[in-house]
């Protein structure tokens, strides 16, 4: 049985004039603690099927298992997601932000609070936890970020495109440090990028979606090789340019 | 290079530019009462209407004295606040209703638009035979002046609100009233500052009118007083002493806003 069973999605985005259909016939499966991604151009869909993975909405139709069970709105926070942009709230210092979750159902205080803050020092954020968010780089406040998803402990992780509003070297180190916090603690992630290395650095299994409406076009699994490097390392290895150059024309073919 | 130096002349620069304008200012006041007080003795000006800064002292000393400013002071101090933070506070209770319930504030959107086009002040006469000509009245009419701009500047403020955090809470399955607490209204503090900047000036319209239309006490009745014994050095005692503690009572706003804002 899969961790994640995504069965048959289908949604459609209504209003006055019209009725988009974002996502149509998406069934996929993913097994624990497994890393993948969706890749694809903006505006196929991939936002939409992340935030109808987190229970932010539903869909139009179709069913969302994790371990068997239906999703009911999150409610036991067995989902962490990480937006683009950090979203950490100016007014709070960067150990309030962190522990944002666990104040919500009540448990930021006592063993909880001291485990979280050592999520902090795992990120290297280790003495920032009194300082605000505007007093931190992008990358550190990403990284905090990143801390303060995991402090809930969610069983799968969704990652909508948490890189690509950093600069080029912050990008390439967070993409390890995202990688290897996530391997150590053995969470099941999905990360959606628009960046084809990416995606191969960083995943085991690639859903590459195209648009119109967004369905998966194809699947790639990344080569055991690539698989166990971190994904700086990765990007160096053989295999990587012929996997990158597999998608790019499959990508290509999609444009007509 | 010398950094230090040329930094030195920078703080220079900068305080006698600071200076210059302190100079002015002072100018101004000087001036302004200097002037009055010359054109009020020479009779250029109505000494009867316009009275004089030295008359307007003496009478000042003197209701000091006997008791009745502090007393008029007090009662319009004491209504003018309470009807600002009554203002304020029913216009942001009422703004978070209109967030809470979307369908609410679709349905009560034109009656705002009219409450908040209509002139407050003329609704006085009927505030009084409902509450009665005393505190109750006075200080609904400072209160009133400014609940709908208030409901309305924050309300906006409050939909203003980057919808990503609301995301970020929904993510961590909060209530809604949890993102309220967490998101929406610290995010819209600097937007409800500003309009107490606002509502310090529009509760002494209020109050004031409000102690027109009474004529019992306060400052604002000493003005209608002086006004009916043709009392003007009253008149204009009276509008110095407001004109003193609404600067106090902005200042008192502006100091919350620096403690209350750190970013
Ligand atoms: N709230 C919405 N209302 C209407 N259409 C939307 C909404 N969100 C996204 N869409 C549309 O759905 C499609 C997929 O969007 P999205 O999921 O954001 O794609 P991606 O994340 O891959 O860029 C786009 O065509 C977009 O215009
Ligand atoms: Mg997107």
């Amino acid at each position: 049985m899969s961790f994640l069973k995504i069965q048959d999605i289908h949604h459609t985005y209504f209003s006055n004039q019209t009725a988009a259909t974002a996502l149509a016939d998406i069934s996929l499966d993913i097994e624990k603690g497994e890393f993948v991604s969706f890749l694809g151009p903006s505006g196929c869909g991939k936002t939409t099927l992340l935030s109808i993975i987190a229970g932010l909405f539903p869909p139009t139709s179709g069913k969302i298992l994790l371990e068997n069970k239906p999703l009911k709105a999150n409610s036991d926070l067995s989902i962490g997601y990480m937006l683009q942009q950090d979203y950490l709230f100016p007014w709070k210092t960067i150990e309030e932000n962190i522990l944002l979750g666990l104040k919500l159902i009540k448990k930021d205080e006592g063993l909880e609070r001291i485990k979280t803050l050592k999520l902090l020092s795992d990120v290297g954020l280790g003495d920032t936890g009194k300082l605000y968010p505007r007093e931190l780089s992008g990358g550190m406040r990403q990284r905090a970020a990143l801390a303060r998803t995991l402090a809930v402990d969610p069983k799968i992780l969704l990652l909508d495109e948490p890189f690509s509003a950093l600069d080029y070297q912050t990008k390439l180190k967070l993409e390890d440090l995202v990688f290897e916090t996530l391997k150590s603690f053995g969470k099941t992630a999905v990360l959606v990028t628009h960046d084809i290395g990416e995606a191969i650095a960083m995943s085991d299994r690639i859903f590459l979606f195209s648009a119109n409406p967004g369905s998966v076009h194809k699947t790639f699994m990344v080569p055991d090789e690539l698989r166990e490097l971190t994904p700086f390392h990765a990007r160096n290895h053989p295999q990587y340019p012929m996997l990158f150059q597999t998608i790019w024309k499959e990508l290509e073919s999609l444009e007509y | 290079m010398n950094i230090e130096q040329l930094h030195n002349q920078y703080k220079t620069s900068l305080k006698k530019e600071n200076r210059l304008i302190r100079f002015y200012q002072i100018l101004i006041f000087i001036v302004f009462f200097s002037s009055w007080e010359l054109l009020s003795r020479k009779e250029l000006i109505d000494p009867l209407i316009f009275s004089s800064p030295t008359k307007v002292w003496h009478l000042f000393i003197q209701k000091l004295g006997d008791g009745t400013l502090l007393s008029h002071s007090g009662v319009t101090l004491f209504e003018t606040v309470l009807g600002f933070i009554i203002g304020t506070l029913l216009g942001t209770i009422l703004a978070s209703l209109l967030w809470w319930s979307p369908r609410l504030s679709k349905i009560l959107d034109p009656y705002l638009v009219i409450l908040n086009a209509m002139p407050k002040v003329a609704l006085g006469p009927i505030i009084i035979v409902a509450f009665g000509p005393g505190f109750p009245s006075i200080i609904s009419m400072g209160a009133i002046i400014s609940i709908i701009i208030t409901t309305i500047v924050v309300y906006t403020a409050f939909r203003e609100v980057d919808p990503n955090y609301l995301k970020v809470l929904q993510t961590f399955g909060a209530t809604r009233t949890q993102a309220f607490r967490e998101a929406i209204l610290p995010a819209s503090f600097p937007t409800i500052i500003s309009t107490l900047k606002v509502n310090v000036g529009l509760s002494w319209v209020g109050v004031i009118v409000g102690e027109f239309l009474v004529s019992a006490k306060g400052l604002g009745y000493l003005i209608i007083y002086g006004f009916q014994v043709f009392n003007f050095t009253l008149v204009m005692l009276a509008l110095m002493i407001i004109a003193v503690f609404a600067t106090i009572m902005y200042q008192l706003v502006e100091l919350l806003e620096r403690k209350l804002i750190k970013d």
